[in-house]
C-alpha cells in the first residue's frame, strides 16, 4: 500500500471519530466521558483487550480476508453474514455429533464442516454469475435473509436444546471448544486468523495465482486475451473461498465463543467485515490490524452503552462514515492519478 | 484579417512531468475548416479539451468572437457553441437517434414532436439518419453521423471533429470530409484533428501544425505540400518515406497458418463474421487483411490467435502463436498496473520465472528492463504504471512482449492506430524483422496505406469472405474491392 493510502485510512478513522463526537454532543452526552468508557472497554485492561476486542476481531477477520480474495478478484461477496451463519449451523451439527471423539479430531473436523457450509452457501451466487451473469452483489446479500431465516428455523426444530425451551442449540461438548490463550476467553482462533492472513498475504505478493487474481479483478478482458487467464473460472474459485472464509469464522465462534447456535450470534460481522476489507486495502496484513480496530470499537461500544449510557449504535455510524471516508479518498486517489496522466 | 470564432493564446497544460502544452496558439476564423495536424503526442487533443472545456489550462486565454471566455466544464463551451466530436463513440446503444440527440442536447422527449425535430435537423445539416434506429444497429459511419447531429442540435457554430477518418473506408472518409466542406459553407467552422497529411491537405483551409506541444507554423493551406507538412509535424522528412513491402513468395517455407472452410460468429454472436474463409500463410510471410470495420477481419484473426473459437471448418496454427489486441488499454495492459506486472500478465505463464506457484518479481523486473532496452520503451523505468507511456511506447512494449513468448505465428490488430509516423516506422520495423526471422506475421488495419505498406501479401476482407490481392493491384482497386466491388 501507498503513503497516500495510509494517509486516507488515516482520514477515514478521524472522520469516523469526528462524527462519533458530533452524535456525542448532539444526544447530550459528554464526549469525554463516552470515548473514556469506550477506551476502558476496548483497550482498558488486559481482560478488555483479550476478551473484548480481540475476541470480537477474530470473526471480522476471517470474513475480511474471504471478502478481499473474491475483491481481488473483481468479485462483490456481501453475503459474509449469510456464509458465517451457514459455517455456524454446520460447525453446532457436526459438533454436537463428534461428541464421543477425540477434540484434536473433532474440532479440525468441525471445521472444516464450517468451512465447507461457507463455501456451499455461496455456491449459488457464483453459480448464477458464472451462467447468468446475475450479479453476486445483490444474490449474496439476499441469502443473508435467508441464512437467518435458517438460523431461526434450526433452533425451534432440528437443533433445538433437549428441553425444546429455547430458541438455541445444546451446548456442545467441551471437547469441542478451542483452546483458549493465556486463560482469557480468547480462542485459538485468533491463531487460525492471524494464519490465514500470513498465508494469504505470501499468495497475494509472491505467487502467480495471487497476481492473476489481481489482473482478472482490475483488468478482466486484458487478463482474457493477454494473461490466457480463465478469469470467470477464477472469480467463481475467489467466490467460493470468500464463502469459506466466513463460514469458518461463524465456526470459531461457535466452537470458540458461545459453545451453542443461537440467532444474533453475529452482531454484523458479515458486514463489519466489509468495512475492515475496505480500510485495509484488500492488504491480509492491514486486514488483521484494522480488524483489531473494529473489534475495539464494538467492545468499546458495548462498555459505553453500559457505563456512558450512550446507544451503541452511535458507534455503528461511525463505521460506516469510515467507510464512505475510504471510497471518497479512493475516488480522489483515482481522479489525481487521472489528472496527473491524462 | 477576420475576426476569429475561436482563438486560442499561449496556451499551458503540464501534466505531472509532462508539458503537453506550451505557448500553444489556435485561430479558426468563420465559414473555414482548419486542420490540426500533428503526431501522436503533440498535444492536438490536449488542446481541443482546453477549447471544450474538459481541460482548464495552467496559462493562456480562451477567446469566442473576440471575448475572453473562461470554461469549467464541456457545458460552458457548448454555449459558446462549440461542439466536438470524439474520436470514441459515446451514443447509448440501446437508445434510438433522435432519443441520443434528445439526451445530449437536453430536448425534452415528447415522441412524435422529437422524431421530426431530429429528422429536421439532420436533413438540414445534409446528414440524413433514421431517427427512429437503434445506436446498436448503425453502421461506424452512421453512429459517427450520430455523433456529429448530437454535436450540432447544440447550434454549434464551431465543430470539434477528433481523429474523425480513423475509423472510416475510404469513400466514407471523404463523404465526411465533404460534410465538413458544407457546413463551412454555411458560415460555421470546423476544427479537424488528424495526423493525415492528404487529408489537411484536401479538405482544410488553413493548417495549424503541432510539435510537442509548440506551434510550428498556420498558415493557408494553398501552395503547400504534403512535404512542407511532414516536415513540420516530424522535423525529419525522410522518415515518412517507407518503401513498400517486397513481393516475395517463399514456396519452400513451412505452412504455419492454414484454414479450410472456416466459419466465425460475430462477437456479439449477433450472425456469422467469417464464413468459409480459406488460406494458407507460410513462415515468412507479413499477410495484411484490408477491410471495411464489420467485415469480419477482426473476428478472423481473434480466432488464429486463439482469442475467440472458430464456429465449424478446420483450422491449424502452429503454437505458440502471440496476439498483439488494437485495444492496447484494455485488452493489451492493464493501465494501474506497473510494466513488470503488464510484462508478467503476457509472459507469467510461459516463462520460467512463473510457470511455477511462485512467480519471481525480480526475475519478471530482469526480463521487463531487457524489453524496455531492446524495444526502446520511453520509460521511467519498469515499475511505472502503463498508463504513463504514450500509445507508441505502449505499443513497443506490447510487440515485444509478444516476441518474448517467441512465437511462431504473429497476429497484431490495428498495430499502429493512433501511432505517430516514428513509432509506426518502428512498430513495422519489428514487425518485418520478425517476418525475416520466419515468423508468420498476419495482421489487420484500418489504414489502407498500412496494409499495402507492410503486406507481403494483401488479402480484403468483405461480409466475411476472403479476397486474396495480386501483387500490382492499384490501391484505388483494392479500395473499391473492400466495398465489394469484387463479390
Amino acid at each position: 500500500m501507498r503513503a497516500g493510502g495510509w494517509i486516507g485510512a488515516g482520514a477515514a478513522l478521524a472522520a469516523g471519530l469526528a462524527v462519533l463526537v458530533i452524535f456525542f454532543v448532539l444526544t447530550g452526552h459528554d464526549p469525554a466521558m463516552a470515548l473514556a468508557a469506550m477506551w476502558r472497554g476496548a483497550f482498558g485492561s488486559w481482560f478488555a483487550l483479550m476478551s473484548g476486542t480481540l475476541i470480537r476481531a477474530v470473526p471480522i477477520a476471517l470474513i475480511a480476508l474471504g471478502f478481499t480474495v473474491a475483491y481481488r478478484a473483481g468479485a462483490l461477496n456481501i453475503g459474509g453474514e449469510g456464509q458465517f451463519y451457514a459455517g455456524a449451523i454446520a460447525a453446532t451439527w457436526a459438533g454436537l455429533r463428534l461428541g464421543s471423539w477425540p477434540g484434536a479430531m473433532a474440532i479440525p473436523v468441525t471445521l472444516a464442516a464450517a468451512f465447507a457450509a461457507g463455501a456451499a452457501w455461496i455456491t449459488l451466487p457464483a453459480v448464477l454469475r458464472r451462467r447468468f451473469g446475475v450479479q453476486e452483489v445483490i444474490s449474496t446479500l439476499l441469502l443473508n435473509f435467508v441464512a437467518e431465516a435458517v438460523v431461526s428455523y434450526a433452533v425451534q426444530g432440528p437443533l433445538q436444546e433437549s428441553q425444546h425451551i429455547y430458541p438455541q442449540s445444546d451446548a456442545l461438548p467441551a471437547s469441542l471448544h478451542l483452546p483458549l490463550l493465556f486463560g482469557t476467553r480468547l480462542h485459538a482462533g485468533a491463531l487460525l486468523a492471524m494464519a490465514a492472513a500470513g498465508v494469504l498475504a505470501w499468495v497475494f505478493s509472491r505467487t502467480r495465482l495471487g497476481f492473476e487474481l489481481l489482473a482478472s479483478g482490475l483488468g478482466p478482458r486484458a487478463a482474457v486475451v493477454s494473461g490466457r487467464i480463465p478469469v470467470e473460472r477464477l472469480a467463481v474459485s475467489a467466490l467460493l473461498i470468500s464463502g469459506a472464509f466466513a463460514g469458518l469464522a461463524g465456526g470459531t465462534e461457535v466452537l470458540g465463543v458461545s459453545y451453542a447456535l443461537y440467532p444474533n450470534l453475529s452482531p454484523g460481522y458479515g458486514f463489519t467485515g466489509i468495512a475492515v476489507a475496505l480500510l485495509a486495502r484488500g492488504a491480509p496484513l492491514g486486514i488483521l490490524a484494522s480488524a483489531v480496530l473494529f473489534g475495539a470499537l464494538e467492545a468499546g461500544a458495548a462498555a459505553m452503552q453500559r457505563d456512558a449510557g450512550v446507544p451503541a449504535v452511535a458507534v455503528y455510524v461511525a463505521e460506516a462514515v469510515i467507510i464512505v471516508a475510504v471510497l471518497l479518498a479512493d475516488r480522489f486517489a483515482v481522479r489525481a492519478r487521472r489528472e496527473a496522466t491524462a | 484579417m477576420t475576426a476569429a470564432l475561436l482563438e486560442l493564446r499561449g496556451i499551458d497544460k503540464r501534466f505531472g512531468s509532462l508539458q503537453a502544452l506550451t505557448g500553444a496558439e489556435l485561430y479558426v476564423r468563420p465559414g473555414e475548416v482548419h486542420a490540426l495536424l500533428g503526431e501522436n503526442g503533440a498535444g492536438k487533443s490536449t488542446l481541443m479539451s482546453v477549447a471544450y472545456g474538459l481541460l482548464v489550462p495552467d496559462a493562456g486565454e480562451i477567446l469566442v468572437d473576440g471575448q475572453s471566455r473562461t470554461f469549467r466544464s464541456a457545458r460552458d463551451a457548448r454555449r459558446a457553441g462549440i461542439g466536438l466530436v470524439h474520436q470514441h463513440f459515446t451514443a447509448v446503444p440501446a437508445l434510438t437517434v433522435a432519443e441520443n440527440v434528445a439526451l445530449f442536447a437536453g430536448w425534452a422527449v415528447e415522441p412524435r414532436r422529437l422524431r421530426e425535430r431530429v429528422q429536421a435537423l439532420s436533413e438540414q445539416l445534409g446528414l440524413p439518419l433514421d431517427p427512429d434506429a437503434r445506436a446498436e444497429g448503425l453502421s461506424v459511419a452512421l453512429r459517427q453521423r450520430l455523433e456529429i447531429v448530437k454535436a450540432l442540435a447544440t447550434d454549434a457554430k464551431l465543430l470539434l471533429l477528433d481523429e474523425p477518418t480513423a475509423v472510416l473506408a475510404p469513400p466514407e472518409a471523404e463523404e465526411l470530409l465533404v460534410m465538413a466542406r458544407a457546413f463551412a459553407a454555411r458560415g460555421g467552422s470546423v476544427v479537424l484533428i488528424t495526423h493525415k497529411l492528404d487529408e489537411a491537405l484536401g479538405a482544410a483551409d488553413t493548417v495549424t501544425v503541432l510539435r510537442r506541444g509548440r506551434n510550428v507554423t498556420s498558415r493557408p493551406v494553398a501552395g503547400l505540400a504534403a512535404r512542407d507538412l511532414a516536415q513540420a509535424m516530424i522535423g525529419d522528412a525522410g522518415l515518412l518515406d517507407e518503401p513498400p513491402a517486397p513481393v516475395v513468395t517463399i514456396p519452400d517455407a513451412p505452412v504455419r497458418v492454414a484454414f479450410e472452410a472456416l466459419d466465425v460468429w460475430r462477437e456479439d454472436r449477433s450472425g456469422v463474421a467469417v464464413r468459409g474463409a480459406v488460406l494458407t500463410v507460410r513462415a515468412g510471410e507479413i499477410v495484411a487483411l484490408a477491410g471495411v470495420e464489420g467485415n469480419g477481419q477482426r473476428e478472423l484473426l481473434r480466432t488464429i490467435g486463439g482469442v475467440m473459437r472458430a464456429r465449424r471448418g478446420s483450422l491449424r496454427v502452429d503454437r505458440p502463436v502471440a496476439f498483439v489486441p488494437e485495444d492496447r488499454i484494455t485488452e493489451g495492459l492493464i493501465p494501474t498496473l506497473s510494466l513488470t506486472e503488464n510484462v508478467a500478465l503476457g509472459l507469467a505463464r510461459t516463462a520460467s520465472w512463473g510457470r511455477g506457484v511462485v512467480l519471481d518479481w525480480g526475475a519478471a523486473g530482469e526480463q521487463t528492463r531487457e524489453l524496455i532496452d531492446a524495444f526502446d520503451v520511453k520509460t521511467d523505468g519498469p515499475t511505472s504504471a502503463a498508463e504513463t507511456l504514450s500509445g507508441g511506447n505502449q505499443q513497443k512494449l506490447l510487440i515485444g512482449r509478444a516476441l518474448a513468448l517467441q512465437p511462431i505465428v504473429l497476429v497484431a490488430e490495428n498495430p499502429t492506430r493512433g501511432l505517430d509516423v516514428q513509432a509506426t516506422r518502428a512498430v513495422h520495423d519489428r514487425l518485418r524483422d520478425a517476418a525475416a526471422r520466419g515468423l508468420a506475421v498476419m495482421i489487420y488495419s484500418s489504414d489502407l496505406d498500412e496494409v499495402l505498406t507492410l503486406g507481403t501479401r494483401v488479402v480484403v476482407m468483405y461480409r466475411g469472405e476472403l479476397f486474396e490481392v495480386p501483387p500490382g493491384t492499384s490501391r484505388a482497386a483494392v479500395g473499391r474491392l473492400m466495398l465489394g466491388a469484387g463479390a
